[in-house]
């Protein structure tokens, strides 16, 4: 369903963005959870990929959420609150795996090699967490610059065009171009060692196309 | 081949999958006798004189203690102005000074514009310090644009800074002590030239790491002149890399030629499909 929300930028522009929002799973009272929670009343969203998107339907936000938003957008004035700003973006992803695949959950070694409980706690190479979520981090960091120079909508609009240009993608098991998704990131304009280093169109390892669907639905 | 335990997709770039088997394995040598990558061990040096930028090296490049590479080229190109001599880990330099030049090369060709340095020296910065310095290339940056005659130094941090006259590498201290001593603004060509030999030659005779011949590099506004190898050390082998030896170098005693007869005995004509 979908929430009118208006908000007055600097320059005295009546500016209304229609929004999609989706309700905190976590709490499903009426109401909401009135901004206890971490997301603190703000937006959660689920980023969906093209046709794999599980239930839709069920998700809004209440209206006691958006007026807590709005008030505390003109009691706020020109400070920058970044609060909805950041719950709408992804959170970053954990290195920890799922637990073992196994039968029974014990460890398979033969498929997965020899473990131990620091290696699923904890990354084994510094970089390896901040390389994983080195892009979410990068576009935060771009669209909150963004949100302090030229006013909310910038970057809810620069958002919307990012998820759309996301759900631009083949099958889990098939390489995709992302071709809109670079050019509006301005990454087919540089080189840089993700495009030299494991490019996963030449990957020699071929998942399971059944297991990788699946996975993706959430059903594995 | 299709792997049942592949849930999705590798991403692209760098892969930590073999860390943890590194870190396992490492225990297996007990002393340190992990196999190390290839560093340079080096000299390089740079001077900003009058009409330009010299920058100079050394070529040897060595695995722990033995000299890998004995004509090592650490001056590489990054754009038509703009020159990078690396040190450190040698594959590091390498590739992210290719890096650099690929990345500057798709600007110039976009906005028509040959780049400046402070572009290089920014793009570096930023790939450097996403990295935390686990990759190791100090580089020493030069380059003539329409700004003027510049010479940076990247570290392997992301650390920058702008001077007039700089030396890296394991014998940074040798070239340094010649290069404070000799250094002045303005220089001529021919003084800057001589000043970056003997500070390059100085860290040759007082670093284990430096050695063999020395490369001289001056960028100017009219161009490059990449003079490779400026001074050949006095330690070079003979050895000749080719074996083939030219007609006439062994006496012909005699000659003998007999014709060999052929006669045609079957022909047949196959049609080749040249749609």
């Amino acid at each position: 369903m979908a929430v009118q929300v208006k908000q007055e930028s600097k320059l005295s522009v009546n500016v209304t963005h229609r929004v999609t929002s989706y309700k905190c799973p976590v709490s499903s009272k009426k109401g909401g959870c009135g901004g206890k929670r971490e997301c603190q009343g703000g937006f959660r969203e689920q980023i969906v990929g093209a046709g794999f998107a599980p239930d839709v339907s069920s998700y809004y936000t209440t209206q006691a959420e958006v007026r807590a938003y709005q008030r505390e957008s003109v009691t706020k004035g020109d400070k920058m609150n970044s609060r909805g700003l950041r719950s709408q973006l992804k959170d970053s992803v954990p290195v920890a795996g799922l637990c073992p695949q196994g039968a029974y959950g014990l460890q398979d070694s033969l498929r997965s090699g020899f473990t131990s409980i620091k290696n699923e706690l904890l990354p084994s190479h510094p970089l390896e967490l901040s390389e994983k979520n080195f892009q979410l981090n990068q576009d935060k960091m771009n669209f909150s610059t963004l949100r302090n120079i030229q006013g909310l909508h910038a970057p809810l609009k620069l958002q919307m065009e990012y998820r759309a240009a996301r759900q631009i993608q083949r099958l889990p098991f098939l390489p995709s171009s992302n071709l809109a998704l670079d050019t509006l990131r301005g990454s087919d304009e540089s080189i840089g060692f993700e495009d030299i280093l494991c490019d996963p169109a030449q990957s020699e390892m071929m998942g399971e196309p059944h297991m990788m669907v699946e996975y993706k639905l959430g059903m594995l | 081949m299709a792997l049942s335990t592949v849930l999705e997709t590798p991403g692209a770039g760098f892969n930590f999958d073999n860390a943890a088997r590194n870190a396992a394995l490492e225990g297996l040598f007990e002393g340190g006798q992990t196999p190390k990558p290839l560093k340079t061990g080096t000299t390089i040096a740079g001077v900003v004189f009058k009409d330009g930028v010299v920058l100079g090296a050394d070529t040897r490049a060595t695995s722990s203690e033995v000299v890998a590479d004995k004509m090592c080229a650490k001056i590489h190109y990054i754009s038509p102005n703009i020159y990078c001599c690396g040190a450190g880990t040698a594959a590091d330099t390498e590739k992210t000074t290719d890096l650099l030049s690929s990345n500057l090369t798709i600007f110039s060709l976009n906005s028509g514009r040959n780049p400046r340095v402070v572009m290089a020296v920014n793009i570096l910065q930023d790939m450097l310090y996403r990295y935390h310095g686990q990759i190791g290339a100090n580089l020493i940056l030069g380059g003539v644009d329409c700004t003027g005659n510049h010479l940076y130094t990247v570290g392997p941090y992301g650390d920058v800074d702008k001077v007039p006259y700089l030396a890296m590498g394991s014998g940074d201290l040798a070239a340094l002590g010649i290069l404070e001593d000799g250094f002045k603004h303005d220089l001529e060509l021919e003084k800057a030239k001589e000043l970056v030999r003997a500070a390059i030659h100085a860290g040759i005779m007082s670093d284990l790491g430096s050695g063999n011949n020395i490369d001289i590099c001056v960028i100017t506004k009219e161009g490059v002149d990449y003079i490779r190898p400026y001074q050949e050390s006095v330690y070079k082998d003979d050895r000749k890399m080719k074996y083939k030896y030219r007609p006439g170098t062994t006496a012909v005693l005699t000659e003998k030629v007999v014709p060999l007869k052929l006669e045609v005995v079957q022909e047949t004509v196959q049609k080749m499909e040249t749609a």
